[in-house]
């Protein structure tokens, strides 16, 4: 950041609090093999690609991006479930690249996960109680054997739904309600970080606020930091303070939420933001329509320079042959990794 | 088919107006025999009920629809899942599950012709001469162990007796049609081989492949990312402008309609408990249910208040509450709405709303 003065939102981001994940060049790739017997590796994977963030006490930060860039892997990385071929992930002062099994085991209570599928996610064959519950087998000192119980209805009334419900199967619930007890089991270790990973897409309409709601509720209360992934811009824009814009296993443009969604500088978030549908027929038309040509490329064997070049609009021969670094171009405070990053407002009606 | 077209036509003395070459490959399917009436109406469906026979009970999936679709005109039918609106569809196209789908009544009006008159010889016909649907999942409506270049060719071969060469000309023009690259070259992949977007554009040129007045779009952009919606969207409703087709397009997604369609049913429970055009709808809703939607659905250009969510589920079908099935989660339910089911009151300027206190939803 090279303003002289700080602006409001800096000033913003000032009062939040501490930094309780510090993601530095974090790759993740996953070697490509042929062969049956002798497997030999012909290529790898690149889902993530040299990622860079922090995350702040009490803040969420949206990662959003279309389908393979990477933001599950980064997710995963994040969650010690895959470790990172080089970089650094620090959580609360601990380096999770590199750290034993053992040690990674107790780290990973600060930080759980909410699945997409809340029907996939929870095992048919144990009682909420018991997949509640389950967290507290593994980190046991959370809280002492006779005292589950309670806990464990202590967690279901946190997230609304009945504590006398605790015997039953998660069948007996509705997608929502299921999506309650997985919210449910990510509390159980009290911990800093959740990372959500589409969290609302499978859920009706009229219940997704519901779940929404609620995750905002318990950030307040517990001073929760989220990671929220999710293709759905419109749920990201409102419950998240940070974005980061993911493209083939890196981050195109990162910045406060009003930054990038009334000011985004980097055409793949113009692109994506102008593609979003407005449910207010009256702005039909009147907004810029930015339709990308073609699909997003494999990650196996990425365009070379800048990623984004195969479909963008403004591509010149620079972006072929540098790869733009991600930093912060002209006004607007966020960053962005675009030779020619330039404003552009894509949301809002244009008359 | 190719033998029986030729004496058929103008057998029925129907006026064609219209004999450019779409309307004259139509006669050739055979269409005449139906009996339909160019002038008519395009489509016209009428009091549409649907029951589920299951161990549970009869569920009503669809309990009096009433909408219709003019030619070049877009009806968006918006709801949650179980709120019939699929089933509508499939209603429409006659491919309902039978048992355990049952029609218990009303009327689908094709170009002055009941659909659900018709024996299930000539039902065969009426789809994808006259009316085509696109799925939501287009992998699993493929299928994988033939090329989509023959899959699209057997439309032809099938009901115009095309020879398998010229099916797969017309395969290759409508993949072009549609915005697939290398047209020529991609006819004789297989599905998998083609991303999310390709296949459902593959899945849009089989159901235009014979000149369909009427489409249906089952949530056709659900299980694609944002800008591969976009243009699907774009592909969608380009192509209805070009040949004016009606489109049905359904969905759960408040934005997609709002951007596409001229006038919108929303569902709730089997019954469609708002019909209104789309500027009037999303302005100043005339249910509580619509209402309650629009506020707790967050807005990618706005950003600040918190959510009002819909308290509750959505009924089961099987155990709907007595009077309006929404009244359980209403904000302003009174004790009239738990025994009263409300009819779909005209609201005036051509829409209507099933709330007995639609006028005060319209001034809240």
């Amino acid at each position: 950041m090279s303003s002289t003065e700080a602006t409001p939102v800096e000033q913003e981001r000032e009062r939040r609090g501490e930094v309780v994940l510090s993601v530095r060049d974090v790759v993740k790739h996953f070697p490509l093999t042929q062969g049956i017997v002798f497997q030999r590796t012909v290529g790898h994977v690149r889902a993530v690609d040299g990622v860079t963030f922090d995350l702040r006490r009490g803040e969420t930060l949206g990662v959003v991006g279309e389908s393979g860039c990477g933001k599950s892997t980064l997710s995963r990385v994040i969650m010690g479930l895959e470790r990172a071929t080089s970089g650094s992930v620090d959580l609360l002062g601990e380096e999770l690249v590199g750290m034993s099994e053992k040690d990674l085991r107790r780290v990973r209570r600060h930080v759980q996960i909410i699945f997409q599928d809340p029907y996939a996610s929870l095992d048919p064959r144990m009682t909420v109680g018991a997949i509640v519950g389950e967290p507290f087998q593994i980190h046991t000192e959370v809280a002492p054997r006779g005292d589950r119980r309670r806990k464990v209805q202590e967690l279901l009334e946190v997230v609304g739904l009945n504590p006398e419900h605790i015997n039953r199967y998660p069948h007996q619930f509705s997608g929502g309600q299921r999506q309650r007890i997985g919210i449910a089991r990510a509390l159980a270790l009290q911990p800093q970080i959740i990372v959500c990973d589409e969290p609302v897409s499978a859920l009706d309409v009229s219940v997704q606020a519901q779940v929404i709601n609620l995750l905002e509720r318990l950030q307040r209360e517990f001073d929760l930091s989220y990671i929220f992934v999710a293709h759905d811009l419109s749920v990201v824009r409102h419950i998240s303070n940070r974005i980061a814009v993911m493209y083939l296993g890196k981050i195109v443009e990162i910045g406060d939420e009003t930054a990038i969604y009334d000011h985004p500088t980097h055409p793949y978030t113009q692109a994506l933001l102008s593609a979003v549908p407005v449910p207010d027929p009256e702005v039909r038309g009147h907004r810029e329509q930015i339709v990308l040509e073609g699909d997003v490329p494999s990650p196996a064997n990425p365009p070379s320079g800048c990623r984004f070049r195969t479909r963008c609009f403004k591509a010149k021969d620079i972006c072929a042959a540098d790869e733009p670094p991600l930093e912060r171009r002209g006004g607007p405070p966020q960053l962005s990794a675009c030779h020619f990053a330039k404003e552009l407002d894509v949301v809002h009606a244009v008359h | 088919m190719s033998t029986t077209e030729q004496p058929s036509r103008h057998a029925d003395g129907a006026d064609r107006v219209s004999m450019d070459g779409r309307r004259a490959r139509a006669t050739q399917a055979g269409s005449d025999s139906i009996g339909f009436d160019e002038s008519a109406p395009l489509l016209e469906v009428e009091d549409l009920q649907v029951e589920f026979r299951t161990l549970e009970g009869v569920a009503n999936a669809v309990n009096g629809a009433t909408f219709s679709v003019a030619e070049g005109e877009t009806l968006g039918i918006l709801g949650e899942s179980g709120c019939g609106k699929s089933v509508t569809a499939q209603a429409i196209m006659g491919i309902l599950d039978s048992p355990p789908a049952f029609i218990g009544g009303g009327k689908v009006v094709l170009r002055g012709v009941d659909l659900l008159t018709l024996p299930e010889e000539t039902r065969r016909k009426v789809r994808a001469n006259h009316v085509a649907i696109v799925f939501q999942d287009a992998l699993s409506s493929l299928n994988p162990v033939f090329t989509v270049g023959y899959q699209l060719g057997e439309l032809f071969r099938r009901h115009r007796g095309y020879t398998k060469a010229d099916a797969r000309k017309e395969a290759i023009s409508l993949l072009d049609l549609v915005g697939i690259p290398a047209a020529a070259d991609r006819v004789s992949d297989f599905p998998h081989q083609f991303s999310g977007g390709m296949r459902q554009r593959v899945m849009i040129a089989m159901s235009l492949a014979l000149d369909p007045d009427l489409l249906i779009a089952d949530e056709p952009t659900t299980a694609l990312d944002v800008t591969v919606q976009a243009q699907i969207m774009k592909l969608l409703s380009d192509l209805k402008a070009e040949r004016n087709m009606g489109l049905i397009l359904i969905t759960h997604d408040m934005g997609v309609v709002a951007d596409v369609a001229d006038k919108i049913c929303v569902m709730y429970a089997g019954r469609i408990v708002e019909r209104a055009d789309v500027h009037r709808i999303y302005a100043n809703p005339a249910h509580p249910y619509t209402k309650a939607l629009l506020e707790s659905i967050p807005r990618v250009d706005l950003k600040g208040r918190q959510l009002a969510s819909i308290e509750g589920l959505p009924p089961t079908l099987t155990k709907l509450p007595p009077g309006c099935s929404f009244n359980p989660r209403c904000f302003m339910a009174r004790d009239r709405c738990t025994h009263e089911e409300p009819p779909l009151y005209d609201v005036g300027g051509g829409r209507h709303s099933a709330c007995h206190y639609y006028e005060e939803v319209l001034a809240r």
